[in-house]
C-alpha cells in the first residue's frame, strides 16, 4: 500500500495480546445482544466465540459468555465499555490461563463409514466425554465437550474417519469451588 | 378505575412531569397521533424546525446553554435517519438528548412498510441507550427511564420509538415524582485515600498544571465556581480543552488558553514538561494529546471523570479519581483546607521557576496574527466582535472549521454554557440551528453563531425557523469562500492541491437574508467592522453577516497530527523559521 499523504496519527506501542473469557450478565430483552455484539464490531474488538443462553427466567438474566484477544488496555476497555450499557448487570473477566476456571465448549460430529472407520472415529474422542447421540447402519453423531483447541485438532483428526459434518458453540466457562461471582 | 390515557396523552403526561417546557420537532405520518395531542397540553412549547437534524442540534443547543435535557420530536423512516447526525454528535459531546420518534404500527414492524426503518437499529450505536416501546403499558415506565439515562452519569442521547399503534391505545397512568438529582452518589466511586493520595501529588509537584474538559461545564455551574477556587487555592496554571472554555475565566493570569491542535503555545509547551497534570472532565482526545507515546513523556496524570470507560482509554493515568467533578473538587477543597490551609503562598516559590517558563512561552504570543487595513482577518473580525460583545451576556455557537477555531482562540469567555461548538463529531451546520436552541432557552440574551460560509449552508434552511419565532439570533460569517480548514490541510499537506475546497457559486448572504425575512448584513473592510457589528447588535431580529475576510488566511498555531506538543507550527510571523519537513507532511 502507498503512504497515506494524511493520516490521523501513526500508531503508537502495541500492548501484549491476551486471550480473555468475558461473562456478561444482561435482561434478556429485544437487541441486547445486538448491543453487546455491535460495541465489539463498533470499536473494533475481537469476538473469538460467543454463547448466549437465558439462565434465569424468572428474573430474565441472560448469560453472554465472549472469549476475545486483545492487549490489556483493550480488555479494560472493554469490561467498561460493557458495564455502560444500560441491560448489563455485571461483567466477569478471565484469562485463558486461569487455573481456577472451567472452560468447555461441545461439539457434534457426524462421522459416516464402515464400523471399523465409524468406532475408531469413537475411540478418539475418548478423551472428551463422547456420547452418541444417533446411530444408524452408516453414521454417528457424536457429542464430546472439550477445550477450543481440542475441538480444533478432534475435527482435523476425525477427517480420516469419515468426519463429514461439523457443529460447535462458543465457551462457556464457571469457576471452581463454591465460590460465585458476584 | 383511573382515568385511561392514550398513548400519546401520556407522552405529554411524562414530558410533564419531567418538566418539559420545549421540544424541538418536525411531524410526520407515524408521530401524527402525538401531534394530535400538542393542543392539550399548553406547557410544552413546540418549535418546528425546517429538518430533523436542524431539530437535534437546536435541542443539543439548548441543553447545552440551560443545562436541562433537550427534547426532540421526529417520525418515523427520514426523520429518524435525518436526526441521526444530531444524536451522534450529542453523543461525543456528552449532550443530554430525549428523541421521541415516531414507528409504523406494530403488526407492519419488519415488512419494509411505508417510511418504515429499524430505527432502533440504527441508533443503537449512537445513544446512551434506546427502546421500542410495544407494550402500551411500558410507556411511561420507559420514558421516565429514557431522561434519567440521558441525564445521569456521562450525560448523551437516548431515544424512545414509539408504534403508530401504541400511541392510539389506552392504559392508567401514574404520576412520577422525579427524584432529587442523583447525577452524584451513584457515579462517586473515590474515597477519601484518593483525594490524599491527590494532595500528596500536588504537594511534590513543581511544574503542575489543570487540564480540565467538557466535564467541569456537564457537572453543573457550581462546578466551574469550585474550579475556580481550586486553581486559586493552589496557584497553578490551567489549560482548558475546546468544550471547556468558559469553566474557567478566559482572561485571568493562570489561564494559559486552549489547548490541543490548535490551542496555545504556552499551553501545549506547559502539557509536555509539566511533572504532574491533573485532567478534571476531559477525556485524553487525539486532538488534544497529538502522539500518544510522546504525550506529555515525565509526569504523574491524574484523570477525575464520571466516566469509568474514560480512564486509561487513550493515556495510562497514574490515579483515576472516578465521580462527579463537582463532588471530587469539593473534596479536594476541603482537604487541602484541613491539611494545608495556605497552600498557594507555601508552593508559590516551588512552582515560581514554572510560571517563568509559562511566561516565557507566553511571550511568543502564539495567537497574533499579521493584520492588515485592507481585508478583514478573520481572527480580527472575532477580537472586534469579542470587544463590542464582551459586556453582554453573550452565548456563542460555531459551526466547524477554521472560524471556530479563530472563535476558540480569540473569544474569551467568563462563564460556563456560553460556548456551544461541535467539537467530538465536528459536524459542520451544527452552529446556526444551534443557536435557534440557544435562544429559545434564553430569549432575551444575544446569541451569536461565528459560522463559515460553507458550514452554514448546510442548515441554512433553519433561519426560517428563527425567524417563524422571532429568536434574533446573528449568524456572524467568516467569509472566506473556502472551506478554509480543508483549504489549509491541502496547501500545507498536499502540496497546495486545492481540490473541491473552493465553493465556486455561493448565495449572495444579505439577499438570502432579506429572502428569509431578515436583515443581511455585509463588512468587506475592516475600517466598517466595528460599525456593522454594532448594526447587527442593535438589530432586534434575526441577522445574516456575511464578512468577507483574507481568503488565505491559515490558522495557527498548530499541532501537525503525528506530532507531540512542544512541536508545534506557529503563525506567519514565525514561519521563515519553521520548515515542516517532508517527513512531519506525511504525519498530519
Amino acid at each position: 500500500m502507498a503512504k497515506p499523504k494524511s493520516a490521523y496519527s501513526i500508531p503508537g506501542k502495541q500492548g501484549k495480546l491476551g486471550t480473555h473469557i468475558i461473562v456478561v450478565w444482561v435482561d434478556n430483552e429485544a437487541g441486547v445482544l445486538a448491543r453487546v455484539v455491535g460495541l465489539f464490531s463498533g470499536r473494533g474488538y475481537n469476538i473469538e466465540s460467543l454463547a448466549v443462553a437465558e439462565i434465569d427466567p424468572k428474573l430474565n438474566i441472560s448469560r453472554i459468555t465472549i472469549v476475545t484477544t486483545g492487549t490489556p488496555q483493550v480488555i479494560d476497555q472493554i469490561k467498561l465499555q460493557l458495564k455502560k450499557l444500560v441491560p448489563v448487570h455485571k461483567v466477569a473477566d478471565f484469562k485463558r490461563e486461569d487455573k481456577n476456571v472451567i472452560f468447555k465448549e461441545m461439539a457434534l460430529f457426524k462421522v459416516v463409514g464402515n464400523n471399523s472407520k465409524k468406532q475408531k472415529a469413537l475411540k478418539a474422542c475418548k478423551k472428551y466425554n463422547p456420547v452418541i447421540l444417533d446411530k444408524t447402519n452408516k453414521s454417528y453423531v457424536i457429542q464430546i465437550t472439550a477445550l477450543r483447541r481440542e475441538i480444533d485438532i478432534m475435527s482435523k483428526n476425525l477427517k480420516k474417519f469419515g468426519l463429514v459434518s461439523v457443529s460447535r458453540t462458543g465457551a462457556v466457562a464457571m469457576t471452581r469451588g463454591s465460590e460465585i461471582f458476584k | 378505575m383511573s382515568k385511561l390515557y392514550s398513548g400519546a396523552e401520556i407522552v405529554f403526561k411524562c414530558l410533564e412531569d419531567q418538566e418539559v417546557e420545549f421540544v424541538f420537532g418536525y411531524p410526520g405520518g407515524a408521530v401524527l397521533p402525538i401531534y394530535d395531542e400538542l393542543k392539550n397540553f399548553n406547557f410544552i412549547k413546540h418549535i418546528l424546525v425546517r429538518h430533523e437534524q436542524g431539530a437535534g442540534h437546536a435541542a443539543e443547543g439548548y441543553a447545552r446553554s440551560s443545562g436541562k435535557p433537550g427534547v426532540v420530536f421526529v417520525t418515523s423512516g427520514p426523520g429518524a435517519t435525518n436526526v441521526v447526525t444530531a444524536l451522534t454528535d450529542a453523543f461525543m459531546d456528552s449532550v443530554p438528548l430525549v428523541c421521541i420518534s415516531g414507528q409504523v404500527p406494530t403488526h407492519l414492524i419488519g415488512t419494509d412498510a411505508f417510511q418504515e426503518c429499524d430505527t432502533t437499529g440504527i441508533t443503537r450505536p449512537c445513544t446512551k441507550h434506546n427502546w421500542l416501546v410495544k407494550n402500551i403499558k411500558d410507556l411511561s415506565k420507559t420514558i421516565h427511564k429514557a431522561f434519567e439515562v440521558a441525564t445521569t452519569g456521562r450525560p448523551g442521547p437516548v431515544l424512545v420509538d414509539i408504534p403508530k399503534d401504541v400511541q392510539f391505545q389506552k392504559t392508567s397512568y401514574t404520576k412520577f415524582k422525579k427524584q432529587k438529582k442523583i447525577n452524584g452518589k451513584i457515579h462517586n466511586q473515590f474515597s477519601q485515600k484518593d483525594i490524599d493520595e491527590l494532595i500528596k501529588l500536588m504537594n511534590k509537584a513543581s511544574k503542575p498544571i489543570f487540564y480540565t474538559g467538557g466535564g467541569v461545564i456537564n457537572s453543573g455551574p457550581k462546578a466551574s465556581e469550585l474550579l475556580r477556587e481550586l486553581v486559586n487555592t493552589t496557584g497553578f496554571p490551567i489549560t482548558t480543552t475546546l468544550q471547556g472554555l468558559g469553566s474557567y475565566p478566559g482572561e485571568d493570569g493562570q489561564f494559559l488558553g486552549m489547548l490541543g491542535m490548535h490551542g496555545s503555545y504556552e499551553a501545549n509547551n506547559a502539557m509536555h514538561d509539566c511533572d504532574l497534570m491533573i485532567n478534571i472532565g476531559a477525556r485524553f482526545d487525539d486532538r488534544i494529546t497529538g502522539k500518544i507515546d510522546e504525550f506529555s513523556p515525565k509526569s504523574k496524570k491524574v484523570h477525575i471523570d464520571i466516566d469509568p470507560s474514560s480512564i486509561n482509554k487513550n493515556v495510562k493515568v497514574d490515579l483515576p479519581i472516578i465521580g462527579d467533578v463537582a463532588e471530587v473538587i469539593t473534596s479536594t477543597i476541603k482537604t487541602i483546607k484541613k491539611v494545608k490551609p495556605n497552600f498557594a503562598k507555601s508552593n508559590k516559590q516551588k512552582i515560581s521557576k514554572w510560571w517563568e517558563k509559562i511566561q516565557k512561552w507566553r511571550s511568543v504570543n502564539s495567537f497574533d496574527f499579521v493584520n492588515s487595513t485592507e481585508t478583514i482577518k478573520p481572527q480580527y473580525a472575532v477580537q472586534r466582535l469579542y470587544e463590542l460583545t464582551k459586556n453582554k451576556d453573550t452565548y456563542i455557537t460555531t459551526e466547524v472549521g477554521q472560524h471556530q477555531m479563530w472563535a476558540a482562540q480569540h473569544y474569551k469567555f467568563d462563564k460556563p454554557n456560553r460556548w456551544m461548538t461541535s467539537g467530538g463529531l465536528g459536524t459542520m451546520g451544527y452552529g446556526l440551528p444551534a443557536a435557534v436552541g440557544v435562544q429559545v432557552a434564553h430569549p432575551n440574551k444575544l446569541v451569536i453563531d461565528i459560522a463559515g460560509e460553507a458550514s452554514v449552508l448546510m442548515t441554512m434552511q433553519e433561519m426560517s425557523t428563527a425567524v417563524q419565532y422571532s429568536l434574533p439570533i446573528k449568524i456572524f460569517i467568516l467569509n472566506n469562500e473556502y472551506m478554509g480548514m480543508v483549504r489549509q490541510w491541502q496547501e500545507l499537506l498536499h502540496d497546495k492541491n486545492y481540490s473541491e475546497s473552493y465553493t465556486a457559486a455561493l448565495p449572495d448572504f444579505v439577499k438570502l437574508a432579506e429572502a428569509y425575512g431578515c436583515v443581511g448584513i455585509r463588512a468587506k473592510t475592516p475600517e466598517e467592522l466595528d460599525d456593522k457589528i454594532i448594526e447587527m447588535i442593535n438589530t432586534d431580529r434575526p441577522v445574516i453577516f456575511d464578512c468577507m475576510v483574507d481568503k488565505q488566511e491559515n490558522c495557527f498555531p498548530m499541532i501537525p497530527s503525528g506530532k507531540p506538543h512542544n512541536q508545534m507550527l506557529l503563525g506567519e510571523k514565525d514561519q521563515k523559521e519553521t520548515k515542516i519537513t517532508k517527513k512531519g507532511k506525511t504525519l498530519v
